[in-house]
């Protein structure tokens, strides 16, 4: 099955599709991605602020039920395989985008696959501030959400950007899954021609470029996050 | 200032209730710096929290400048504690903000418009003189430098009270030294009340006008500095003056041996343990010796090892007690040793 995989005409071909097809691809990817994240982040985000705060002794107890029932929630989203997902949303996606295939409707599954994950994210991201700089604050006479936007998610900003960053290269991991599913991106590409059609090299191709693009942005994210940090420059 | 009656807390652990407050009350002046010393345990460091109400009392009242702080909406709460502000053993600044924009986060709360906050934070940043520091990061700066930039912040919002919460216990004896002073500096100056927690004695003799003493979530112990410390009546007084592994570490056992307090004697001037050797034939060995200068008086204490003689011990006894000095003999096997008699 795999003599013909790297004839010369196997090359030309391969060679032909990826250079039609993967720059549009790619694009699909980058955009998809972006996209999930900005709206997993707008859900995401809050709630690990919530999972934080609201804790019994929090700097703004919520009542037990409900975060017991928000923690709930989110662990029921986390543990669901997203190709399973990705079937079970199909009813919602069809109500927000109207169709429940192609590049945007595969938007829908992801954000709710990745809001859960980056809840957590930021959970764990906001847990690390030091509890006496609240404390600090507090004796201040900083109000909950002051502390908050003041002092929390300021004073996090390095271990936000890390973890973001795992969230990303997790989603577009997620985007290459939807094109399964009718997705569009460089996952389509995959399996599209690579399991589909046999045409191994396009496959390699579209798969190395999504390793390269992981690559590009954990190196870029680690970066970000040593920068914005305030503790290293000594 | 500042009036504490009857306060009690009891924290609920997985091992039962624990009463880290037994019914505190302390009444503090205004403009006055106030020591509150103990041992890690006593109960100091939750009192302190009590009195900005960062710990809610399980019963008693906080009364600051007319306050009762205790019947507060939480939103009134934030206001009031504007007045109090507080610094920390670990400084707690905030790491990703330069030291201009720590000290202008309290003004930043108070509703200052962000340019006179900057021109205030650089003003206070000079008082504690770090104004070059004021677009460093806290990871840059020293622990005193970063103690001093707390100071500046816990200034900017004007307060009556500056409560201090183990504030020089992270920090080097000379650094110590002039963060205290830095503190005295802005009592005077600001007329600012100061309430100081610490189990260090030398920070409450270096700037405290009155001491209370903590344990076991009592106040067992209250009073002018001088007197607290030259002749603690109390336990837990004692052992903070007397730390144990002082008598553990005295070499000779054979000897008797005589403590001495200074009690603001002018003693330093008259040669003491010579005098007892010349006038008096018997010589004295020093085993131990923690004695200050303050304001030209001698506090402190000291240990002596006495030839062995009932006869001898009685006379050095006599010729030592006097002018703001008295010395007794310490037994040594009992664990109550320390207690010297008072004169």
């Amino acid at each position: 099955m795999f003599e013909n995989i790297f004839t010369q005409e196997a090359w030309i071909e391969a060679w032909e599709i990826a250079r039609t097809e993967i720059p549009l691809a790619l694009w699909e990817t980058v955009y998809v991605t972006v996209l999930s994240m900005v709206f997993a982040i707008i859900i995401g985000l809050p709630l690990g602020v919530l999972l934080v705060v609201g804790e019994k002794d929090g700097i703004m107890p919520l009542p037990k039920w409900l975060m017991a029932t928000l923690g709930f929630i989110i662990n029921l989203l986390r543990s669901i395989p997203f190709i399973i997902l990705i079937v079970i949303v199909i009813p919602l996606t069809r109500a927000i985008v109207g169709t429940s295939v192609g590049t945007v409707a595969s938007i829908v599954p992801l954000v709710i696959a990745s809001f859960p994950f980056i809840a957590r994210l930021v959970e764990t991201s906001l847990r690390e501030v030091d509890r006496n700089v609240i404390e600090a604050a507090q004796s201040m006479g900083a109000s909950p959400m002051r502390i908050i936007t003041c002092v929390l998610i300021p004073e996090s900003v390095p271990s936000l950007l890390s973890n973001l960053t795992i969230a990303i290269t997790t989603v577009i991991g997620f985007t290459a899954m939807s094109g399964v599913l009718g997705g569009g991106g460089l996952g389509k590409i995959a399996i599209h021609y690579g399991y589909n059609r046999y045409k191994y090299l396009v496959m390699i191709f579209a798969t190395a470029i999504l390793v390269i693009l992981v690559q590009i942005v954990q190196s870029v994210g680690r970066w970000l996050a040593q920068k914005a940090d305030r503790r290293l420059k000594k | 200032m500042i009036e504490i009656q009857n306060l009690k807390k009891t924290f609920r652990t997985a091992d039962g209730e624990f009463d880290a407050l037994n019914g505190v009350s302390i009444s503090v002046a205004d403009g006055e710096i106030y020591g509150i010393i103990g041992m890690s345990g006593a109960g100091k460091s939750t009192l302190v929290r009590c009195i900005n109400m960062l710990e809610r009392p399980t019963a008693g009242t906080v009364c600051v400048d007319g306050v009762d702080l205790g019947k507060l909406k939480s939103k009134e709460l934030r206001a009031e504690r504007r007045k109090i502000s507080m610094i920390f053993q670990n400084f707690n600044l905030l790491m990703q903000r330069n030291c201009l924009d720590n000290v202008c986060f309290p003004l930043k709360l108070a509703g200052v418009k962000k340019k006179e906050a900057k021109v205030r934070a650089q003003a206070l940043l000079e008082t504690v003189g770090l104004a070059d520091k004021a677009y460093a990061y806290p990871a840059q700066l020293s622990g005193g430098q970063k103690q001093r930039v707390a100071i500046a912040r816990a200034l900017a919002s004007d307060p009556k009270v500056l409560l201090c919460d183990e504030a020089t216990s992270a920090l080097d004896p000379k650094t110590t030294q002039s963060i205290l002073e830095l503190i005295r500096d802005i009592n005077r100056r600001l007329g600012i009340t100061v309430i100081v927690i610490t189990h260090q004695m030398n920070v409450i003799e270096e700037i405290c006008d009155r001491v209370a003493v903590i344990d076991g979530g009592r106040i067992v112990e209250e009073g002018a500095v001088a007197d607290v410390f030259s002749a603690p009546k109390s336990e837990a007084a004692r052992r903070i003056v007397f730390p144990e592994d002082e008598l553990a570490a005295l070499p000779y056992a054979e000897e008797r041996i005589v403590r001495l307090v200074f009690n603001g004697s002018e003693a330093a001037a008259t040669p003491l343990i010579a005098g007892l050797a010349v006038d008096e034939g018997i010589s004295a060995n020093i085993l131990y010796a923690s004695t200050r200068n303050i304001g030209g008086k001698v506090y402190g204490k000291m240990l002596v090892g006495l030839p062995g003689d009932d006869d001898a011990v009685k006379r050095a006894i006599d010729y030592l007690n006097g002018d703001g000095v008295s010395a007794g003999e310490l037994v040594r096997e009992d664990s109550e040793s320390t207690k010297g008699e008072e004169e």
